[in-house]
């Protein structure tokens, strides 16, 4: 099977290069992220990063023949050929398949990703019904590994100022949450021009979420709260 | 680089990992104002926490009746007696209000019709010391670790802890009189070694289910912590209990959670016959872990296996219909299709006991402080805690209970966090590192630098982790006999000797994870060793070490946890904790589920 892969080390290389690679017997079972630790033994300097192995972790977001993914729950059989591997879009490359993610963890932490509370807690559980829990669903399985972000126009063209699909699903995930009591705060915080408004539906980040969540519809609902809270 | 030159960052307490249990100590520790600083080889929520599905045990009674006292007793029988019954008391005790507080803080865990959290039945729980089954685990679908690692995180993003995100730790430093003061770490990115200099230091870096070839853990999981412990001086405790998970799936290692089952899964041979039945009567597939591991072990080695060469057993699922396996267990159902192309609604998935769990570790107290032998008792060393996987308290003694150990990790985590903050108010003030303890971690991490590398090329770090995996599959698996761990011992001490050969063919700055994994792989080495001694020296049969030429659980004889020193391979023992805080003691008695 064969492999184009991004390679660049900026201690030696000038520029980014592609560099062919050949793996024998691959399996019909075989994900991307084995083949890739078969080309890590055939050359150490091969860099990416990648842990769990079973798409829970999020460190394994790469670019696959142009669409965004998790290398480790993409079999290669399924993958036209040469399959063509290149670090994720819009981010400063380190090396090789590995990008700085530090302005998607800004955004990240800049909604407040955490369930806030005024009032006193009680000494048990917060009551909430499974109809309220449900609406956590789709929302609080994020993984954070930034396939949606990178892959999103709208933020290639303000990655500064738009906090991007996984941000707004985040922020949506403590909105859509019954025990949470920072609505108010959190629609201001997303209001303006860019920090939300920017999203124009073009949908990417729902078409490469490995965990089938749809950070279009969580910010759609935001916007519906932002109109509900004006009248 | 030189110990003159290097950077310096101070701190009142170094935590080295970010699962849940070093952020929950961390959040301890920030909301309290201490100047902490969390190191982590990979950004928090990678952390191997994440990966935790069926969910944390705690006698809440929201689904059947429960208290804290029939938690304890399971806990210590699950442990085959080995468990320290003052550790396990507590954990019991400790465990509702920390679901609790864990719900306050976030974590979405799935609901009943009365608001109250879910619980679903688990292997090892029963009610009224040893009665009907219980139903304890609390849980967030098949993704408890994941909402917990995740809450925990963000709590820690409000409480503005300061982190180190990808930061690889070298080694522990110390003072003259065995203080420990911080860490020599390495920046990733960079390539430049860092000093981080702390009053405490509290590891939490997880276990090291890479030892073996199939498991269910992470590329991560190497034990480093375990392995700066040994190399500092300090024993490892009852490393040779390592579990093996059932329901791993088979041949590819991801996990299948034990929820499954507590759902309503069973498992099946070849002639279709629900197995457990034959070996737990009374639990069946809800017996304690290791007890399923053997069984399915043994309807395998006996020819009763599935498949093209009969290495497996099957987990059906398909009759609890669609609704309940997409609403309880979508993970699982997610990574059967992805990994499989199996849907669990329709066929069953193969599955096999797949190396899971580290119980052993570095020994601690129940306040998180590390203990060591000290002539006829046993003294903690100063500054120095550890808490989760990497620790022993010991709760988990020879088998853990599933559910127990997302437990373990918030409740000592907690509790060393509590025992730092008395620690800071009487140690005001840094100590002076010892110059030749950072010049040892110094030397260690040059062994990997251009120039200082020495090793003749004739081996690799992908070739040599590879054959010490599958060595620890072959020689310390399952089922142990007194020869097969003997060989077993001189192929990893052989490998031992062999990282001398190591030579890596990357010296960049730069993000270089050649390097990483040749530290990694040194790291995995000196557990094999220790793993191996410590199962080849125990001539009995306890929880999860099973041994063929010793069958049974010898009370007279083994009733003590090991102790490992990397230091000439030595052996020492110590006694179990019989004797709980507050209430009577559970004596040993046969084990039967």
């Amino acid at each position: 099977m064969r492999f184009k892969i991004y390679r660049y080390n900026p201690e030696k290389d000038q520029k980014p290069y592609m560099q062919d690679f050949v793996i024998d017997n691959v399996t019909d079972d075989m994900m991307l992220r084995d083949a890739l630790l078969i080309i890590k033994a055939q050359d150490e300097t091969f860099t990416f990063r990648h842990s769990c192995g079973e798409g829970v972790c999020g460190s394994d977001a790469v670019n696959i023949n142009g669409t965004n993914g998790l290398a480790c729950k993409i079999r290669c059989s399924e993958l036209k050929q040469p399959i063509e591997v290149r670090p994720v879009p819009s981010m400063p490359v380190i090396r090789d398949l590995v990008v700085d993610m530090e302005q998607f963890y800004h955004h990240y932490r800049a909604v407040k990703p955490y369930l806030t509370v005024t009032d006193p807690v009680p000494e048990v559980e917060f009551r909430q019904t499974p109809e309220q829990r449900e609406k956590l669903d789709g929302l609080y399985e994020c993984i954070l590994c930034g396939c949606c972000t990178t892959s999103c126009p709208s933020f290639w063209w303000n990655p500064d100022k738009f906090r991007g699909p996984a941000a707004l699903l985040q922020a949506y995930r403590f909105l859509a949450d019954s025990r949470d009591q920072a609505t108010a705060e959190r629609l201001q915080e997303l209001d303006g021009p860019y920090r939300m408004f920017r999203c124009h539906s073009i949908m990417n980040c729902v078409n490469v979420c490995p965990k089938g969540l749809n950070p279009t519809e969580a910010i759609h609902s935001i916007k519906k709260l932002m109109v509900k809270d004006l009248v | 680089m030189s110990i003159e030159n290097l950077e310096r960052r101070r701190f009142d307490t170094l935590v080295i990992g970010a699962g849940g249990g070093g952020l929950r100590s961390a959040l301890q520790l920030a909301e309290d104002d201490a100047h902490v600083a969390v190191v982590s080889k990979v950004f928090p929520t990678r952390s191997h926490t994440v990966a935790a599905q069926g969910g944390m045990n705690a006698a809440l009674a929201n689904v059947l009746p429960d208290n804290w006292h029939w938690h304890m007793y399971d806990t210590v029988k699950g442990s085959d007696y080995l468990g320290d019954q003052d550790a396990i008391e507590y954990m019991c005790r400790a465990a509702s209000h920390l679901v609790y507080e864990l719900e306050h803080q976030g974590v979405p865990f799935s609901r009943m019709d009365s608001g109250k959290i879910y619980q679903r039945p688990f292997g090892g729980q029963s009610q009224n010391f040893g009665g009907e089954q219980a139903a304890r685990t609390c849980a967030a679908a098949d993704r408890t670790g994941h909402a917990i690692l995740h809450t925990l995180y963000q709590q820690n993003i409000r409480a503005k802890t300061h982190f180190f995100d990808e930061y690889f730790a070298v080694d522990l430093v110390k003072d003259k009189d065995g203080f420990i003061l911080g860490a020599l770490v390495l920046e990733i990115e960079t390539g430049q070694p860092l000093l981080i200099e702390a009053k405490t230091t509290l590891l939490a870096t997880g276990g090291a289910g890479q030892l073996f070839r199939t498991n269910t853990n992470a590329h991560i999981n190497t034990g480093d912590g375990l392995a700066m412990a040994l190399r500092a001086g300090i024993p490892l405790q009852d490393m040779e209990f390592f579990q093996f998970h059932p329901t791993g799936i088979a041949g590819k290692g991801m996990l299948i959670t034990e929820g499954a089952r507590g759902e309503g899964g069973y498992l099946v041979n070849k002639d279709g016959e629900r197995f457990m039945e034959r070996y737990a009567p009374h639990a069946k597939d809800l017996a304690s872990r290791d007890v399923v591991s053997r069984a399915i072990a043994t309807e395998v080695r006996e020819g009763r296996g599935c498949g093209r060469n009969a290495d497996h057993v099957m987990l059906k699922l398909d009759h609890l219909g669609r609704d309940v396996l997409y609403t309880r267990l979508p993970g699982i159902c997610d990574m059967s299709k992805t990994f499989l192309h199996i849907d669990p609604a329709e066929e069953p998935i193969p599955v096999f006991p797949t190396a899971h769990y580290t119980m052993g570790g570095i020994p601690t107290n129940r306040f998180g402080q590390v203990v060591v032998p000290v002539d006829q008792g046993e003294e903690s060393i100063p500054g120095l805690y550890a808490v989760g996987e990497c620790a022993c308290v010991s709760v988990h003694g020879a088998n853990r209970l599933g559910g127990n150990s997302l437990l373990d990790i918030v409740v000592f985590g907690r509790a060393a966090g509590n025992d730092i903050k008395k620690y800071l108010k009487n140690n005001r003030h840094h100590r002076q590192i010892d110059d030749e303890s950072l010049e040892q971690a110094l030397t260690h991490l040059q062994r990997w630098d251009k120039g200082k590398d020495l090793g003749d090329g004739s081996e690799t770090v992908s070739g040599l982790r590879a054959e010490l995996q599958k060595t620890m599959e072959d020689y310390c698996s399952v089922f142990r006999t007194e020869d097969v761990l003997k060989e077993g011992l001189d192929k990893v001490l052989a490998l031992e000797n062999r990282m001398k050969n190591v030579r890596i063919s990357d010296y960049s700055k730069v993000f270089n994870t050649a390097r990483i994994e040749a530290l990694e792989l040194e790291n995995l080495v000196d557990l094999a060793v220790a793993t191996v001694k410590s199962a080849l020296e125990r001539q009995e049969s306890r929880g999860a070490h099973s041994r063929i030429d010793y069958p049974e659980r010898d009370d007279v004889s083994w009733l003590k946890h090991s102790l490992y020193y990397k230091d000439g391979h030595r052996m020492d023992y110590k006694p179990v904790t019989l004797k709980p805080v507050s209430v009577e003691s559970f004596p040993p008695k046969p084990r039967v589920y």
